[in-house]
Protein backbone atom coordinates (compact mmCIF):
# COMPACT_ATOMS: atom_id res chain seq x y z
CA UNK A 1 0.00 0.00 0.00
CA UNK A 2 2.91 2.20 0.79
CA UNK A 3 4.78 1.71 -2.10
CA UNK A 4 1.56 2.40 -4.68
CA UNK A 5 1.13 5.47 -2.09
CA UNK A 6 4.24 6.78 -3.07
CA UNK A 7 3.88 5.88 -6.47
CA UNK A 8 0.89 7.75 -6.80
CA UNK A 9 2.32 11.27 -4.89
CA UNK A 10 5.48 11.05 -7.39
CA UNK A 11 3.11 11.24 -10.56
CA UNK A 12 0.58 13.69 -8.85
CA UNK A 13 4.29 15.62 -8.19
CA UNK A 14 5.21 14.87 -11.68
CA UNK A 15 2.70 15.60 -13.41
CA UNK A 16 2.01 19.71 -13.12
CA UNK A 17 6.01 19.59 -13.78
CA UNK A 18 5.89 17.67 -17.18
CA UNK A 19 2.80 19.98 -18.59
CA UNK A 20 4.97 22.82 -17.81
CA UNK A 21 8.27 21.65 -19.18
CA UNK A 22 7.09 22.06 -22.43
CA UNK A 23 4.96 24.96 -22.27
CA UNK A 24 7.54 27.35 -20.82
CA UNK A 25 8.65 29.44 -23.73
CA UNK A 26 12.15 29.56 -24.43
CA UNK A 27 13.89 33.40 -23.93
CA UNK A 28 13.18 35.66 -26.95
CA UNK A 29 17.03 37.05 -26.90
CA UNK A 30 16.51 40.23 -29.52
CA UNK A 31 20.09 41.17 -30.67
CA UNK A 32 20.29 44.91 -31.35
CA UNK A 33 22.88 44.77 -33.95
CA UNK A 34 22.32 41.79 -36.03
CA UNK A 35 24.85 42.86 -38.62
CA UNK A 36 27.85 42.99 -36.40
CA UNK A 37 29.99 39.91 -35.28
CA UNK A 38 30.33 38.64 -31.83
CA UNK A 39 33.74 38.04 -30.62
CA UNK A 40 33.00 34.21 -30.68
CA UNK A 41 29.96 31.89 -32.47
CA UNK A 42 26.87 32.32 -30.74
CA UNK A 43 26.92 28.96 -29.83
CA UNK A 44 29.70 29.26 -28.11
CA UNK A 45 28.98 32.09 -26.16
CA UNK A 46 25.78 30.70 -24.81
CA UNK A 47 27.69 28.32 -23.21
CA UNK A 48 30.59 29.73 -22.17
CA UNK A 49 30.45 33.33 -21.81
CA UNK A 50 30.81 33.40 -17.93
CA UNK A 51 33.93 31.61 -18.32
CA UNK A 52 35.08 33.64 -21.03
CA UNK A 53 34.36 36.84 -18.86
CA UNK A 54 35.67 35.80 -15.53
CA UNK A 55 39.46 34.68 -17.24
CA UNK A 56 39.45 38.24 -18.60
CA UNK A 57 38.14 40.43 -15.82
CA UNK A 58 41.48 38.67 -13.71
CA UNK A 59 43.68 39.39 -16.63
CA UNK A 60 42.45 43.39 -17.13
CA UNK A 61 42.07 43.68 -12.97
CA UNK A 62 44.73 42.39 -11.38
CA UNK A 63 47.50 42.50 -14.62
CA UNK A 64 46.33 45.50 -15.63
CA UNK A 65 45.94 44.15 -19.38
CA UNK A 66 43.70 46.43 -21.34
CA UNK A 67 42.60 46.35 -24.69
CA UNK A 68 41.75 42.40 -24.81
CA UNK A 69 38.96 41.00 -28.05
CA UNK A 70 36.83 40.18 -25.09
CA UNK A 71 35.25 43.21 -22.55
CA UNK A 72 32.53 43.55 -20.64
CA UNK A 73 32.04 46.73 -21.58
CA UNK A 74 32.23 45.98 -25.24
CA UNK A 75 28.95 43.28 -24.85
CA UNK A 76 27.12 46.36 -23.53
CA UNK A 77 27.64 48.64 -26.12
CA UNK A 78 26.48 46.29 -28.80
CA UNK A 79 23.59 44.13 -26.58
CA UNK A 80 22.17 47.27 -24.26
CA UNK A 81 18.59 47.40 -25.45
CA UNK A 82 17.93 50.28 -28.21
CA UNK A 83 14.40 51.07 -26.25
CA UNK A 84 16.04 51.56 -21.98
CA UNK A 85 20.17 51.80 -23.13
CA UNK A 86 20.18 49.01 -20.84
CA UNK A 87 20.99 44.80 -20.85
CA UNK A 88 19.06 44.60 -17.39
CA UNK A 89 15.87 45.69 -16.84
CA UNK A 90 13.06 43.37 -18.02
CA UNK A 91 12.75 39.90 -19.91
CA UNK A 92 13.37 41.52 -23.35
CA UNK A 93 16.84 42.77 -22.35
CA UNK A 94 19.91 40.92 -23.43
CA UNK A 95 21.66 39.33 -20.32
CA UNK A 96 17.76 39.32 -18.09
CA UNK A 97 16.31 37.23 -20.75
CA UNK A 98 17.76 34.32 -20.26
CA UNK A 99 18.88 34.52 -16.98
CA UNK A 100 15.59 35.22 -15.57
CA UNK A 101 14.48 32.33 -17.99
CA UNK A 102 17.55 29.75 -16.23
CA UNK A 103 16.66 31.31 -12.53
CA UNK A 104 20.66 32.45 -12.43
CA UNK A 105 21.49 35.30 -10.46
CA UNK A 106 23.13 38.35 -12.42
CA UNK A 107 25.39 39.39 -9.69
CA UNK A 108 27.67 41.69 -12.62
CA UNK A 109 25.39 44.67 -12.53
CA UNK A 110 25.66 45.40 -8.48
CA UNK A 111 29.06 46.74 -9.54
CA UNK A 112 29.29 47.04 -13.45
CA UNK A 113 27.04 49.74 -15.27
CA UNK A 114 24.69 48.09 -17.48
CA UNK A 115 23.81 51.04 -19.47
CA UNK A 116 25.63 51.54 -23.08
CA UNK A 117 27.53 55.15 -23.70
CA UNK A 118 26.65 55.77 -19.28
CA UNK A 119 28.86 58.97 -18.16
CA UNK A 120 27.73 59.82 -14.08
CA UNK A 121 26.66 63.42 -13.72
CA UNK A 122 29.59 65.15 -12.44
CA UNK A 123 27.39 65.87 -9.40
CA UNK A 124 29.51 67.51 -6.67
CA UNK A 125 30.55 65.47 -3.71
CA UNK A 126 30.32 66.90 -0.29
CA UNK A 127 33.53 66.36 0.87
CA UNK A 128 32.33 64.67 4.47
CA UNK A 129 32.89 65.39 7.66
CA UNK A 130 35.28 62.77 7.83
CA UNK A 131 38.31 65.37 7.03
CA UNK B 1 64.07 46.31 -20.67
CA UNK B 2 63.00 44.87 -23.78
CA UNK B 3 63.83 47.35 -26.72
CA UNK B 4 60.29 48.26 -28.48
CA UNK B 5 59.20 49.78 -24.59
CA UNK B 6 63.09 52.05 -25.14
CA UNK B 7 61.37 53.08 -28.19
CA UNK B 8 57.85 53.92 -26.65
CA UNK B 9 60.21 56.08 -23.90
CA UNK B 10 61.76 57.69 -26.84
CA UNK B 11 58.94 58.73 -28.38
CA UNK B 12 57.25 59.62 -25.13
CA UNK B 13 60.33 62.06 -24.16
CA UNK B 14 60.39 63.92 -27.69
CA UNK B 15 56.47 64.56 -27.15
CA UNK B 16 57.57 65.93 -23.34
CA UNK B 17 59.99 68.38 -25.39
CA UNK B 18 57.14 70.14 -27.17
CA UNK B 19 55.81 70.79 -24.07
CA UNK B 20 52.20 69.08 -23.79
CA UNK B 21 49.73 71.36 -21.55
CA UNK B 22 50.72 72.50 -18.68
CA UNK B 23 50.18 70.12 -15.81
CA UNK B 24 49.84 67.05 -18.00
CA UNK B 25 52.11 64.29 -17.31
CA UNK B 26 52.65 61.92 -20.17
CA UNK B 27 53.45 58.30 -19.10
CA UNK B 28 53.84 55.27 -20.95
CA UNK B 29 50.61 53.50 -22.03
CA UNK B 30 50.05 50.06 -21.74
CA UNK B 31 49.27 48.62 -25.03
CA UNK B 32 46.47 46.69 -26.33
CA UNK B 33 46.86 43.33 -24.76
CA UNK B 34 50.12 43.79 -22.67
CA UNK B 35 49.70 43.64 -18.80
CA UNK B 36 51.33 46.67 -15.90
CA UNK B 37 54.63 46.41 -16.04
CA UNK B 38 57.11 46.01 -12.57
CA UNK B 39 59.08 47.51 -14.69
CA UNK B 40 57.38 50.61 -13.71
CA UNK B 41 56.59 51.92 -10.28
CA UNK B 42 53.96 54.88 -10.00
CA UNK B 43 54.26 57.47 -7.53
CA UNK B 44 53.04 60.82 -6.76
CA UNK B 45 54.19 63.96 -5.27
CA UNK B 46 52.82 66.39 -3.48
CA UNK B 47 53.73 70.00 -3.43
CA UNK B 48 52.22 70.96 -0.27
CA UNK B 49 53.34 74.67 -0.89
CA UNK B 50 51.41 75.32 -4.03
CA UNK B 51 48.35 73.31 -2.10
CA UNK B 52 45.96 75.91 -1.27
CA UNK B 53 43.50 75.56 1.71
CA UNK B 54 40.15 76.57 0.27
CA UNK B 55 40.98 74.51 -2.98
CA UNK B 56 39.14 70.96 -3.51
CA UNK B 57 39.44 70.94 -7.47
CA UNK B 58 41.23 67.41 -6.77
CA UNK B 59 38.26 65.70 -5.01
CA UNK B 60 35.98 67.19 -7.42
CA UNK B 61 37.54 65.93 -10.27
CA UNK B 62 37.99 62.39 -8.77
CA UNK B 63 34.24 61.96 -7.63
CA UNK B 64 33.52 63.24 -11.40
CA UNK B 65 36.05 60.48 -12.68
CA UNK B 66 35.52 57.66 -10.86
CA UNK B 67 31.86 58.33 -10.39
CA UNK B 68 31.63 58.58 -6.58
CA UNK B 69 28.00 61.17 -7.71
CA UNK B 70 25.34 59.12 -5.80
CA UNK B 71 23.07 61.23 -2.74
CA UNK B 72 24.42 59.99 0.72
CA UNK B 73 21.93 60.18 3.78
CA UNK B 74 24.58 59.95 5.97
CA UNK B 75 27.97 61.44 5.31
CA UNK B 76 29.94 59.52 7.13
CA UNK B 77 29.25 56.89 5.11
CA UNK B 78 30.28 58.37 2.09
CA UNK B 79 33.37 57.34 -0.23
CA UNK B 80 36.08 59.19 0.11
CA UNK B 81 38.59 58.16 -2.35
CA UNK B 82 41.37 61.62 -1.60
CA UNK B 83 40.06 64.17 0.77
CA UNK B 84 41.98 67.34 1.83
CA UNK B 85 43.64 68.04 4.78
CA UNK B 86 44.16 71.22 6.82
CA UNK B 87 47.68 71.59 9.24
CA UNK B 88 48.25 73.92 11.18
CA UNK B 89 51.60 74.30 13.44
CA UNK B 90 50.46 75.10 16.78
CA UNK B 91 53.94 76.20 17.56
CA UNK B 92 54.52 78.59 14.88
CA UNK B 93 51.02 79.34 13.45
CA UNK B 94 51.83 78.42 9.89
CA UNK B 95 49.21 76.52 7.83
CA UNK B 96 49.04 74.52 4.63
CA UNK B 97 47.19 72.28 3.40
CA UNK B 98 47.34 68.76 1.09
CA UNK B 99 44.98 65.94 -0.07
CA UNK B 100 45.04 62.85 0.99
CA UNK B 101 44.56 59.44 -0.30
CA UNK B 102 45.96 55.56 -0.72
CA UNK B 103 49.63 55.98 -0.52
CA UNK B 104 50.29 52.85 -2.80
CA UNK B 105 52.88 51.64 -0.36
CA UNK B 106 55.40 49.13 -1.22
CA UNK B 107 54.29 46.75 1.32
CA UNK B 108 50.63 48.08 1.91
CA UNK B 109 49.28 46.39 4.96
CA UNK B 110 45.79 46.49 3.68
CA UNK B 111 47.24 43.67 1.33
CA UNK B 112 48.75 41.99 4.57
CA UNK B 113 45.58 41.46 6.05
CA UNK B 114 43.31 40.46 3.29
CA UNK B 115 42.01 37.31 3.81
CA UNK B 116 40.54 36.32 0.79
CA UNK B 117 43.33 37.90 -1.64
CA UNK B 118 41.02 40.89 -2.54
CA UNK B 119 43.25 43.48 -1.69
CA UNK B 120 46.39 43.31 -4.17
CA UNK B 121 49.18 45.15 -5.53
CA UNK B 122 49.34 45.52 -9.14
CA UNK B 123 53.02 44.92 -10.61
CA UNK B 124 52.93 48.24 -11.58
CA UNK B 125 52.54 49.47 -7.40
CA UNK B 126 49.36 50.46 -7.87
CA UNK B 127 46.96 49.25 -4.77
CA UNK B 128 43.63 47.84 -5.89
CA UNK B 129 40.88 45.89 -4.66
CA UNK B 130 39.45 42.78 -6.67
CA UNK B 131 35.57 43.69 -6.02
CA UNK B 132 34.94 39.98 -7.23
CA UNK B 133 36.62 38.46 -4.01
CA UNK B 134 36.30 41.24 -1.28
CA UNK B 135 33.78 40.21 0.93
CA UNK B 136 33.30 43.55 2.69
CA UNK B 137 35.35 42.19 6.30
CA UNK B 138 36.75 45.58 6.18
CA UNK B 139 40.03 44.75 7.63
CA UNK B 140 41.24 46.71 5.31
CA UNK B 141 40.26 49.39 6.62
CA UNK B 142 41.05 49.04 10.07
CA UNK B 143 44.79 48.39 8.86
CA UNK B 144 45.12 51.22 6.66
CA UNK B 145 47.44 53.87 8.57
CA UNK B 146 46.15 57.09 6.40
CA UNK B 147 42.32 56.06 6.96
CA UNK B 148 42.33 56.10 2.66
CA UNK B 149 39.37 53.22 2.33
CA UNK B 150 35.75 53.37 1.93
CA UNK B 151 32.79 50.97 2.42
CA UNK B 152 30.10 51.32 -0.12
CA UNK B 153 27.08 51.20 1.90
CA UNK B 154 24.36 51.45 -0.22
CA UNK B 155 23.12 49.89 -3.69
CA UNK B 156 24.65 52.02 -6.34
CA UNK B 157 23.30 52.18 -10.18
CA UNK B 158 25.63 55.60 -11.07
CA UNK B 159 28.87 53.64 -11.77
CA UNK B 160 30.79 54.92 -14.57
CA UNK B 161 31.71 51.99 -17.09
CA UNK B 162 35.31 52.37 -16.56
CA UNK B 163 35.04 52.48 -12.81
CA UNK B 164 32.61 49.13 -11.49
CA UNK B 165 32.13 49.63 -7.89
CA UNK B 166 29.44 48.48 -5.58
CA UNK B 167 27.29 47.64 -2.36
CA UNK B 168 29.16 45.69 0.59
CA UNK B 169 33.42 45.93 -1.14
CA UNK B 170 35.57 48.26 -0.01
CA UNK B 171 37.06 50.51 -2.59
CA UNK B 172 39.79 53.36 -2.32
CA UNK B 173 42.21 55.39 -4.56
CA UNK B 174 43.08 53.85 -7.87
CA UNK B 175 45.71 56.36 -8.76
CA UNK B 176 42.89 56.30 -11.70
CA UNK B 177 44.20 52.87 -13.16
CA UNK B 178 41.61 53.47 -16.46
CA UNK B 179 43.56 56.65 -17.05
CA UNK B 180 46.99 55.27 -15.90
CA UNK B 181 46.38 52.25 -18.27
CA UNK B 182 45.98 54.40 -21.46
CA UNK B 183 48.93 56.64 -20.49
CA UNK B 184 46.64 59.84 -18.77
CA UNK B 185 48.00 61.09 -15.27
CA UNK B 186 44.77 60.00 -12.42
CA UNK B 187 42.36 62.95 -12.59
CA UNK B 188 43.41 64.65 -9.70
CA UNK B 189 46.66 65.55 -10.60
CA UNK B 190 45.46 67.23 -13.90
CA UNK B 191 42.97 68.70 -12.30
CA UNK B 192 45.28 70.85 -9.70
CA UNK B 193 45.22 74.39 -10.64
CA UNK B 194 48.34 74.66 -9.10
CA UNK B 195 50.04 72.07 -10.93
CA UNK B 196 50.69 70.51 -7.07
CA UNK B 197 50.33 67.01 -8.26
CA UNK B 198 52.78 65.53 -9.65
CA UNK B 199 52.78 61.83 -10.86
CA UNK B 200 54.78 59.70 -12.61
CA UNK B 201 56.78 56.28 -12.91
CA UNK B 202 59.80 56.66 -9.59
CA UNK B 203 61.69 54.02 -11.70
CA UNK B 204 62.35 56.16 -14.32
CA UNK B 205 65.10 58.51 -13.92
CA UNK B 206 64.23 59.82 -17.04
CA UNK B 207 60.70 61.31 -15.74
CA UNK B 208 59.63 64.38 -14.46
CA UNK B 209 58.74 62.81 -10.93
CA UNK B 210 62.35 61.05 -10.66
CA UNK B 211 64.25 64.41 -11.12
CA UNK B 212 62.01 66.09 -8.80
CA UNK B 213 62.42 63.30 -5.98
CA UNK B 214 66.08 63.74 -6.51
CA UNK B 215 66.55 67.63 -6.02
CA UNK B 216 63.64 68.61 -3.31
CA UNK B 217 63.53 67.34 0.20
CA UNK B 218 60.34 65.00 0.26
CA UNK B 219 58.68 62.76 3.12
CA UNK B 220 56.75 60.11 3.12
CA UNK B 221 53.71 60.04 5.44
CA UNK B 222 54.35 57.88 8.71
CA UNK B 223 57.82 57.28 6.80
CA UNK B 224 58.59 55.02 10.75
CA UNK B 225 55.97 52.80 9.10
CA UNK B 226 58.71 51.48 6.65
CA UNK B 227 55.76 51.16 4.07
CA UNK B 228 57.20 52.61 0.85
CA UNK B 229 54.34 54.72 0.22
CA UNK B 230 54.40 55.74 -3.56
CA UNK B 231 53.19 59.13 -3.04
CA UNK B 232 55.37 61.72 -1.30
CA UNK B 233 54.89 65.23 -0.28
CA UNK B 234 56.95 68.30 -0.05
CA UNK B 235 56.66 71.10 2.61
CA UNK B 236 54.98 69.10 5.61
S1 LIG C 1 37.09 44.34 2.99
FE1 LIG C 1 37.54 43.18 1.10
S2 LIG C 1 39.56 43.96 0.43
FE2 LIG C 1 39.31 44.59 2.58
S3 LIG C 1 40.29 42.99 3.81
FE3 LIG C 1 38.10 42.41 3.64
S4 LIG C 1 37.94 41.09 1.79
FE4 LIG C 1 39.96 42.13 1.73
Amino acid sequence: MARVLTLLASLVLALPFQVHAGEVAKPAVKIENPDTQCVAPAEEMRRNHMEVLQHQRNRTLRLGERGAKVSLNGCIECHASKTNGSVIGGKDNFCEACHAYAAVKLDCWDCHQPKAGYKAAAVAQPSGENK
Amino acid sequence: MSAPENKRRAFLAAVGAVAVAPGISLIAPSQAGTAASSAVRFGMLVDTTKCSPGCDACVKACAAENGLVEPIADLRQGSQWIRKIDLVDTATGRQHSLPMMCQHCAKPPCVDVCPTGASFKRADGIVLVDRHICIGCRYCMMACPYKARSFVHQPLTTQNPEVPRGLGCVEACTFCVQRTDRGLAPACADACPQGAMLFGDLNDPQSAIAKRLKEVATTQVRADLKLGTGVRYQGI
